[in-house]
């Protein structure tokens, strides 16, 4: 630093602050510097620098509160998902009762449709049945008489023809 | 100042730094001359307004640095006075605010090497701080008037010691101011001292062959003072601000 005015130093002697004549001057500038300062940061920067920040704060709450409108937004959207989904399912195992519903009751139109015929036919095949077991039965008794007719002849008897018919009779029956 | 004498010698001007000059020419300091102090005042003031001012022109949602800076300290020092204060002392914000951003430039700008500190004076922080104290009192009394002195009277302690505790702190409360620029000059000031004294030694080896183990460790500590006179120039600010805030509420709520 300033080694040149060493006797104008030696002359003051001491601590520089101490120094009163370069009071006036300091508080002098000191006051001016500080209603400048005072002023600016009152009237332009502070205002400005505060509106920055409330605007930014505003921003942030908004953009936060557009953020959860949106999330919920979603959760809506994923529950209307959910729920057409769910009836989506419910519609298709409708349908699929249904088709089977149709089609057991079609199954069961034709099982009974089927069994109504095995029926007919199964009556028609025993009275046929019955039919030509009466024939046969008829032919057999005929026969019977026949034979029995021959062999009272045949052993020297009269074929008395209504004595051997209910004879035959009684025991075609027994 | 014997060691001025020899150019051989090492020379001590640690208080050189503190020095009022005028800015032009020679003669007597009259209160209007332009010294330094009243040049890096000016260079203070330029850089608030560059940090302050020009820093947040741009108004940007997404701050710059010179934005983000000012920001900061908005936040910071506002945070502070709201805390401290409660809403009533919001007002006084702007006030504050030029404490803060005065004191902490000027402690930083008077760091650069060749500068001069402003508030290494006791004559700035007497100003700043009996400025604080009147305006404080004066405050405090428009305010509450008489019931302002409920500040001394500790109405929850005992009876017969709310006279001696009164005195003690009538006496703390004409200390405030003294505490409160000293605390701010001393400590710029000695930081200032200690460097320019350690920097005194640094040349050593090129006189005496001691300064082999001198220069490096007077440089290491000029480096390590400097790095704690950063800290001192925040600290020193944010502690003269603060205790304007607490003052403050005293004046705002003067009940304990």
């Amino acid at each position: 630093m300033a080694t040149t005015d060493t006797a104008h130093e030696a002359a003051k002697a001491g601590m520089p602050q101490l120094d009163f004549s370069t009071f006036p001057n300091q508080i002098f500038w000191l006051l001016v510097t500080l209603a400048v300062i005072f002023f600016v940061l009152r009237t332009v920067a502070l205002p400005r620098i505060g509106g920055i920040l409330a605007t930014r704060k505003g921003q942030i709450a908004s953009d936060l509160a557009a953020a959860e409108e949106l999330k919920h937004k979603a959760l809506e959207a994923e529950k209307a998902y959910n729920a057409a989904l769910v009836s989506a399912r419910a519609e298709a195992g409708k349908i699929v009762a249904a088709a089977k519903a149709e089609i057991q009751a079609d199954l069961n139109a034709a099982i009974a449709k089927a069994d109504a015929e095995i029926a007919a036919k199964t009556a028609e095949s025993s009275s046929r049945i019955d039919e030509i077991r009466a024939a046969a039965s008829e032919v057999v008794a005929s026969v019977a008489k026949d034979t029995a007719a021959e062999l009272v002849v045949a052993l020297g008897g009269a074929a008395d023809a209504r004595a051997i018919e209910a004879a035959v009779t009684a025991r075609l029956k027994g | 100042m014997a060691a001025t004498e020899h150019s051989e010698g090492l020379t001590f001007h640690p208080l050189d730094q503190f020095q009022i000059t005028r800015l032009f020419g020679e003669g007597p300091i009259h209160w209007y001359t332009p010294t330094n102090a009243t040049l890096w005042m000016a260079i203070a003031t330029v850089a608030i307004i560059v940090v302050f001012v020009l820093g947040s022109a741009k108004r940007s949602m997404i701050p710059g640095r010179m934005q983000s800076l000012g920001e900061m300290a908005y936040d910071f020092i506002y945070k502070m006075v709201e805390d401290v204060t409660g809403h009533d002392g919001v007002k006084y914000f702007p006030m504050i605010m030029t404490l803060f951003v005065f004191i902490l430039f000027t402690n930083l700008l008077g760091l650069l090497p060749t500068s001069f500190t402003p508030t290494s004076h006791i004559a700035v922080t007497a100003i700043l701080g009996f400025g604080v104290f009147l305006f404080v009192t004066l405050l405090g009394l428009a305010k509450h008037g008489l019931g302002f002195l409920g500040l001394f009277w500790m109405s929850d302690a005992p009876l017969i010691l709310r006279p001696i505790i009164a005195v003690i702190e009538v006496i703390s409360y004409f200390v405030r101011p003294v505490s409160h620029s000293i605390r701010l000059a001393g400590n710029i000031m000695a930081g200032h001292a200690v460097i320019k004294v350690f920097a005194a030694f640094a040349p050593l080896i090129l006189i005496s062959g001691i300064g082999v183990l001198v220069t490096p460790i007077s440089i290491l500590a000029i480096v390590a003072i400097y790095a704690l006179e950063v800290l001192v120039a925040f600290i020193q600010a944010y502690v003269f601000t603060i205790l304007t805030c607490v003052y403050l509420k005293d004046a705002l709520h003067p009940g304990h």
